[in-house]
């Protein structure tokens, strides 16, 4: 059992939790809205049974007046019906603009790779430095999160940023946030994912950008991702194929990422960091036109941070970097 | 007394006619087979309840201390388990459906009287391998057995779990069959569609879900089962699975299967505030329409689940979309019932108390389902204790006090005994107060960002944790009191009318109990349902 100590940020209870970004506050602002409707509903929900219950109590006898004819209740049903439907098609708007904005694809300032692992989230930044269960990040930049998992599904979530989203194995799923208070905040795994899952959290530490510079160079060590990257394509023997010269059995990886590639069987694809990933984990699953599928697959050889590296290296080979490199490669 | 009581059994109503062991294990009789329910879900009822009472002292203290996290993780699998499929989905429709489905159409019995009893001994075999799997350890899987964690990662008695609700399935698949057949086929002279019992609109409206949901799901624990024991690569992406395929397939089920508990909690509402407000349901065509359209619009939401997974931006909003849409029948059904009680002759007796519970309390269930369909704000509420506050007032605030309003209501008819006013409202209070404390603690919590099913939590929650938790005793107090004087009804209670209620609907024609056949004569029909002056 592991049992490492839980770095819980020294928070009292919050009903609101604190908003550690604007998006958090334009999430709050619908939670606000929401609550008046709910709350309007109830009222007069609770009040018209309290006013019926006692108006027409059976020990309040006497008369009794005609029900509302079948007509005008039409009339109320759909009266009603489609003034919800209105209010709801508003809220309904209103919250899917928002999910676009944690979830759609605009470009960051900075790319942070989580990936989640039974019992603990380790973190790797754009200059190679890793940290466990602790997320540091500048105060005012955009930040995507880029999340997988080696084992089983978590979910990496900040209630500040009221940020969440699902870290699952096989695939690459992304989140943004720009953080706009400096503070610790709370980093939870929302998602059930074992023995220790509840233990499967930290904190989230957002720092001035001078910090955060600080911060990295206090604890960075190692190489960036794109050196490693570098090294574990050369230590897994990826060049032997992909990088010798003409006639190569494999395509040449310079300049790949973003591009669309031709595949056998006619279909295209853009190169992004799923395809990468697939192409190292399920090599047959993306042949390249004019190619063989010979390659062999590397899933178990390599982890989900080592992958991550591999891709650093290949999105930052420029277009005929590897024929400079074969030119000078001879002394490496 | 005792003469009366021969005399009675001679004339021979279903409960007196061959009280044997075989008589009840052999029979083809509806009112029987909804007894032989009634007793094994309410077993179930208790043992998931137990687990449920584990949990919440476990929360006291914001250390996981009472429990190891593995004993835990298996109490909130087991409560979710047991408490979804061998309780939520058979409760109403296999207990009260099978009792009054027929009766309330004015037939003698279900269209296939031999599925049903096989439908109840398929439910007992699930829940004997569902047994075997508590006690081969216990499983940690939640309730959502969601993949690769299930298939791959736990070291729990996974299989014997999914097997047992595999199996349980096709108990549901076939009385929803027979609701499907009798409501078609078996209708007395003159009992058109239009003249139907919301009741049976509901649990006919269920009916069409168990049979077209639930073989989705057990194909998905079979794919579950081939993966985890053979090695099949179907969800785990190491395999070349999906993982988000589970999902999807399970969600499929499992959404419409909130439908499948919460319809004939609907159906039930209905019958009791009518009779006790002494009107027709308002808008009766509305309200058969707004069940359609829940049945239907069920089946097209189940991403919902799924917004913070990484499927497809644009299917997050399409299912938010439907999930929007679904809640505007809900709505008017709401409505309708508020509506009932206007210019009425109100009665607050027990049934009556419970049903207006269950009005407020699925109103709140619902509109903060709403909270949940906004998709920015599900993203910070999703996994935390917002959502499982938001399912309980639906399936516990709605469909178990639903439950317990109509057993109440048609105990006097399925018993012949009636019960104690004061005990009854004593109970449906303390269910009302003691739901409330328990559930709505656990929105504040959510919001504020606490996870579901951690067994250790920062500090800063607890306090609202010890609220839920002495809720939950308030709360046993509202389900043990109607077993003490429900059961002590059986023996000592008052002999019931055949109408006690004065209310309208063909079971009332019946004897209190009925006799094995229901009516000495086949009913006919010559107007609408609820004809309250």
């Amino acid at each position: 059992m592991s049992e490492q100590a839980i770095v819980d940020p020294d928070i009292g209870y919050q009903l609101i939790p604190t908003e550690a970004s604007d998006y958090a506050t334009q999430v709050d602002h619908l939670y606000y809205g929401l609550l008046g409707l709910s709350a309007l509903l109830i009222a007069i929900l609770v009040g018209l049974i309290a006013v019926f219950g006692f108006r027409y109590h059976r020990s309040r006898t006497g008369a009794r007046r005609p029900r509302i004819a079948g007509k005008a209740g039409h009339r109320i049903e759909i009266g009603f019906a489609a003034m919800l439907a209105l209010f709801f098609m508003g809220l309904f708007y209103w919250g899917s603009h928002l999910y676009m904005d944690v979830y759609g694809d605009e470009p960051s300032d900075i790319t942070i790779n989580v990936i989640g692992k039974q019992w603990m989230w380790k973190v790797q930044h754009p200059d190679g430095t890793r940290e466990i269960n602790t997320l540091h990040v500048p105060v005012g930049e955009s930040v995507t999160l880029r999340l997988t998992s080696q084992d089983v599904i978590h979910s990496f979530s900040i209630p500040a940023l009221r940020l969440k989203r699902d870290a699952v194995p096989g695939f690459y799923t992304t989140a943004r946030f720009t953080a706009s208070q400096t503070g610790e905040f709370r980093l939870f795994c929302a998602e059930y994912c074992g023995n220790d899952h509840s233990r499967m959290r930290g904190r989230v530490v957002v720092m001035s950008r001078a910090d955060y510079e600080d911060w990295l160079t206090r604890h960075g060590e190692g190489p960036s991702p794109a050196v490693a990257g570098k090294q574990l394509f050369q230590s897994h023997g990826c060049t032997g194929c992909h990088q010798d010269s003409a006639g190569a059995p494999a395509p040449a990886l310079d300049g790949l990422y973003g591009r669309t590639v031709p595949l056998e069987g006619g279909d295209t694809i853009v190169a992004d960091e799923a395809y990468i990933r697939d192409s190292i984990l399920q090599p047959q699953k993306h042949v390249v036109a004019g190619f063989q599928p010979i390659m062999p697959s590397f899933s178990g050889q390599i982890s989900e941070s080592e992958i991550f590296q591999m891709i650093a290296y290949i999105k930052s080979l420029q277009p005929g970097d590897w024929h400079q490199d074969d030119a000078s490669g001879a002394t490496q | 007394m005792i003469t009366a009581s021969h005399a009675e059994h001679a004339s021979g109503h279903y409960l007196s006619h061959d009280w044997t062991l075989r008589g009840w294990l052999l029979t083809v009789d509806h009112k029987r087979i909804a007894w032989l329910y009634a007793a094994s879900i309410t077993g179930f009822f208790f043992l998931g309840g137990l687990a449920a009472l584990l949990i919440r002292l476990e929360l006291i203290t914001a250390p996981g201390d009472l429990l190891s996290s593995e004993t835990y993780n298996k109490m909130f699998s087991l409560h979710g388990i047991v408490m979804v499929w061998f309780f939520l989905i058979p409760s109403i429709p296999a207990t009260l459906g099978n009792f009054l489905m027929p009766m309330m159409v004015g037939a003698k019995d279900m269209a296939f009287p031999k599925l049903n009893l096989l439908s109840w001994y398929i439910y007992t075999v699930g829940g004997i391998f569902t047994l075997a799997a508590v006690i081969a350890g216990g499983v940690d899987t939640g309730w959502t057995f969601y993949t690769p964690f299930s298939s791959l990662f736990s070291n729990s008695a996974v299989i014997a779990a999914a097997t047992g609700v595999f199996v349980v399935g096709f108990s549901s698949i076939l009385t929803g069959l027979n609701f499907i057949v009798t409501t078609h086929t078996m209708r007395a002279p003159g009992l058109t569609w239009k003249r139907l019992p919301l009741f049976v609109w509901a649990n006919y409206a269920t009916g069409l879900i168990m049979v077209l949901a639930t073989p989705v799901l057990t194909v998905t624990l079979l794919l579950l089962g081939l993966e985890r024991g053979l090695g099949i690569g179907i969800f785990d992406p190491a395999l070349g699975g999906d993982p988000l395929l589970f999902q999807h397939l399970f969600w499929f089920y499992s959404h419409p299967a909130v439908y499948i508990m919460i319809l004939p909690a609907m159906g039930v509402v209905s019958e009791i505030i009518a009779c006790f407000s002494r009107n027709p349901v308002f808008g009766y065509k509305g309200m058969v329409i707004s069940i359609a359209a829940i049945a239907l619009f069920g089946f097209v939401v189940w991403g919902h689940h799924m917004f913070v997974s990484g499927q497809s931006l644009y299917a997050g909003i399409l299912f938010s979309f439907f999930t929007f849409l679904v809640a505007v029948p809900s709505a008017v059904k709401t409505l309708n019932w508020t509506a009932t009680l206007f210019r009425g002759h109100i009665w607050f007796s027990a049934p009556m108390i419970y049903a207006l519970s269950f009005l407020g309390l699925f109103t709140i269930g619902g509109l903060t389902g709403v909270f949940l369909a906004a998709l920015a704000l599900d993203v910070h509420l999703h996994d935390t204790y917002f959502v499982t506050a938001h399912f309980h007032y639906i399936m516990v605030g709605g469909a178990v006090t639903a439950y317990l309003g109509g057993l109440h209501f048609w105990w006097p008819k399925m018993t012949g005994r009636m019960y104690s006013e004061l005990w009854s409202k004593v109970a449906a209070l303390a269910l009302f107060i003691g739901f409330n404390l328990t559930f709505y603690p656990q929105f504040l919590l959510g919001y504020s960002g606490m996870p579901r099913r951690y067994h250790d939590y920062p500090e800063a929650f607890e306090f609202l944790h010890i609220l839920s938790s002495l809720g939950s005793g308030v709360l046993a107090i509202g389900y043990l009191l109607p077993l003490v004087y429900l059961g002590w009804s059986l023996w000592r209670g008052p002999r019931a009318p055949a109408n006690p209620w004065d209310a309208y609907g063909l079971e009332w024609l019946a004897d209190s109990p009925p006799i094995k056949h229901n009516f000495t004569e086949t009913p006919k029909v010559t107007g609408g349902p609820y004809v309250y002056d």
